[in-house]
């Protein structure tokens, strides 16, 4: 790196500000953090604000317009039995995804984490990255060709013999359906596709945090490599895994792209909260539905904080 | 470790990567099918025409331009802000440090659909009319995270003794950004701007609430993925959207990885 001279020392304007800057800290901090804290809070807290505010507004059911006066009506809306059925179903979604995720995330995490060195790390890198930065909606998009009745999965499971396999799994109740483009298998699966790398970083990172030493002295003490594997590695990751569930779980919560192009009719909490803000017109009980993930988001952010896994992100 | 892999956990990570990487080569693969209609599975045969067709759609060089109007002008406020925030929190211990940092993280720690209905239903109240603008509101506000992330992971390598040593030299705050700090920050810069650009020229979720009638190509996309009218266009437009994705990618992992032996970061 190539340092420049820097000129003669500058009796201006620049100066002047420049030495006021460095005495005082304080007021140079407070000026780098203007403009992000003022497009921040304005943009995106002003609006999540604004959000909130209009969940205790209410909707006329004669005319459909709103009514700007505080009132507790809307969430009593959202607490119906149909509505809790709906907010359950999205989270289990989300749980189901999540833990599945973690699944396919840690061998390929650890392989990286423990393994792969040079060359190799450099890839596993990359595989990682590409499919999680590639368009989200081409990777949907992937999916409808994949599970289509006449698409790829089901001439794979034909040339292996498995047509019956696939049968028998569309005719099981809940999991199933009329084909795998609309039912939860094929929901969930084109979730873990789209949040599965989202997982394997994080709790990579949390598995290059554990020291070697740890582990030697793990194995010196007479634990065995799978005592090791549960005693020491698998408590150090769990940040990580937490903070990778952050994404998952957040992302499944919100998500109405998906669930629209592939999944049952029933429907998840982004559809409701789309609908209801649009064709609908119910702008309060969409800001109420939307309040749900937030303090979902929350308790769950709050926990993961207390886990540590802030510092695996 | 020098030990060697256990058979298990080779098959499972490989296993792993097979799955994400497989549907994305299948989308290329269908680009070239001739077969119109269906999701039909070996394509029938292959053909080159559906790039020409997808060529001359004025409504895909419509799209394809909002899209790198909007990611241009979102990467630009991102980088601005993003690296102001990184400038200040990379070594700063402070009163509401911690509170900001979650308040940069927010905005992609919510879910899309939070920050999007949010986001329209200010501008209603504020009564902004959907725009250009309003888009890339949007987008800025979810790419700031992505510029600060980069740039405070170099921040913090930075040698303070660099900046003490510029200063000791004569150079006043603004000189010592410009000749010491910008060049060794640079390439972070370019990687955050670079994933910044990416992320927005994917978004679909936020913008389907801030776009009012305006198409970018993700909102082109899924019109035609819930009404399709011409399906191998689609495709086509589908591997398109991977190619600029992933080489803004690519770079990025290219500059930041060079980046790491980075002047003064030796101890």
């Amino acid at each position: 790196m190539t340092v420049a001279v820097p000129a003669a020392p500058r009796e201006s304007i620049l100066r002047h500000l420049s030495d006021v800057l460095v005495a005082r800290r304080g007021l140079y901090l407070m000026l780098l953090l203007v403009p992000p804290l003022l497009w921040l809070g304005i943009v995106y807290l002003g609006s999540l604000f604004a959000l909130l505010a209009q969940s205790f507004f209410s909707i006329d059911e004669f005319s459909g317009t709103i009514i700007r006066e505080p009132t507790l009506k809307t969430y009593g809306e959202l607490l119906s039995p149909a509505n809790l059925d709906i907010i359950e179903r999205t989270v289990l979604v989300s749980a189901i995804v999540t833990l599945l995720s973690a699944l396919i995330a840690f061998p390929i995490a650890y392989y990286a984490a423990r393994y792969a060195r040079g060359r190799l790390k450099a890839v596993f890198y990359l595989a990682v990255m590409m499919p999680l930065w590639s368009s989200y909606l081409v990777k949907v998009y992937a999916w409808k060709l994949l599970l289509a009745k006449e698409g790829v999965v089901g001439w794979v499971m034909e040339r292996l013999g498995l047509a019956g396999l696939l049968d028998a799994w569309l005719a099981a109740p809940l999991v199933g359906g009329p084909s795998l483009s609309v039912s939860y298998t094929g929901m969930v699966l084109v979730f873990l596709y789209l949040w599965t790398p989202f997982m394997i970083l994080p709790v990579q990172a949390a598995l290059e945090r554990v020291p070697v030493s740890l582990i030697e002295a793990s194995g010196d003490l007479g634990a065995s490599p799978r005592q090791t594997f549960r005693r020491v590695i698998l408590p150090l990751a769990f940040p990580g895994v937490v903070a990778g569930a952050i994404f998952t779980f957040s992302l499944t919560l919100g998500d109405y792209i998906v669930p629209q192009i592939v999944g049952p009719s029933s429907l998840i909490l982004g559809q409701v909260v789309y609908t209801q803000q649009g064709t609908a017109g119910n702008i309060p009980l969409a800001a109420a539905f939307s309040v749900v993930p937030v303090v979902i988001m929350g308790l769950f952010l709050a926990a993961a904080k207390r886990m540590g896994a802030f510092d695996a992100l | 470790m020098t030990s060697r892999s256990p058979l298990a956990l080779r098959i499972a990570a490989g296993a792993g990567l097979v799955f994400l990487h497989l549907p994305l080569l299948f989308i290329i693969l269908y680009a070239f099918t001739s077969e119109e209609r269906s999701y039909q599975f070996p394509p029938p045969g292959y053909t080159l025409k559906w790039f020409a067709v997808a060529w001359n759609r004025p409504d895909v060089w419509a799209a394809l331009g909002l899209s790198v109007r909007v990611g241009l002008a979102s990467t630009a406020v991102a980088l601005v802000l993003g690296t102001l925030a990184a400038a200040a929190l990379s070594r700063s211990r402070f009163f509401g440090r911690e509170a900001i940092s979650l308040l940069l993280i927010l905005p992609i720690a919510l879910p899309g659909i939070i920050t999007g209905i949010a986001l329209r239903s200010a501008f209603s109240l504020v009564e902004i009319p959907f725009s250009y603008w309003t888009i890339v509101l949007g987008h800025a506000t979810f790419c700031i995270v992505v510029v600060y992330n980069n740039a405070v992971a170099r921040f913090r390598r930075l040698s303070p003794s660099l900046v003490e040593a510029s200063m000791d030299l004569g150079a006043d705050g603004f000189q010592t950004f410009r000749h010491v700090v910008l060049p060794s920050i640079g390439t972070a810069l370019l990687a955050g701007g670079m994933l910044a650009f990416a992320l927005s020229f994917d978004e679909v979720i936020v913008t389907t609430f801030t776009a009012g009638q305006q198409q970018t190509l993700p909102i082109w996309m899924l019109g035609e993925l819930i009404r399709p009218r011409q399906r191998p266009v689609t495709n086509v437009v589908a591997v398109i959207v991977i190619l600029v994705t992933a080489l803004p990618i690519l770079a990025a992992y290219y500059l930041t990885r060079e980046g790491e032996n980075i002047a003064g970061s030796g101890k």
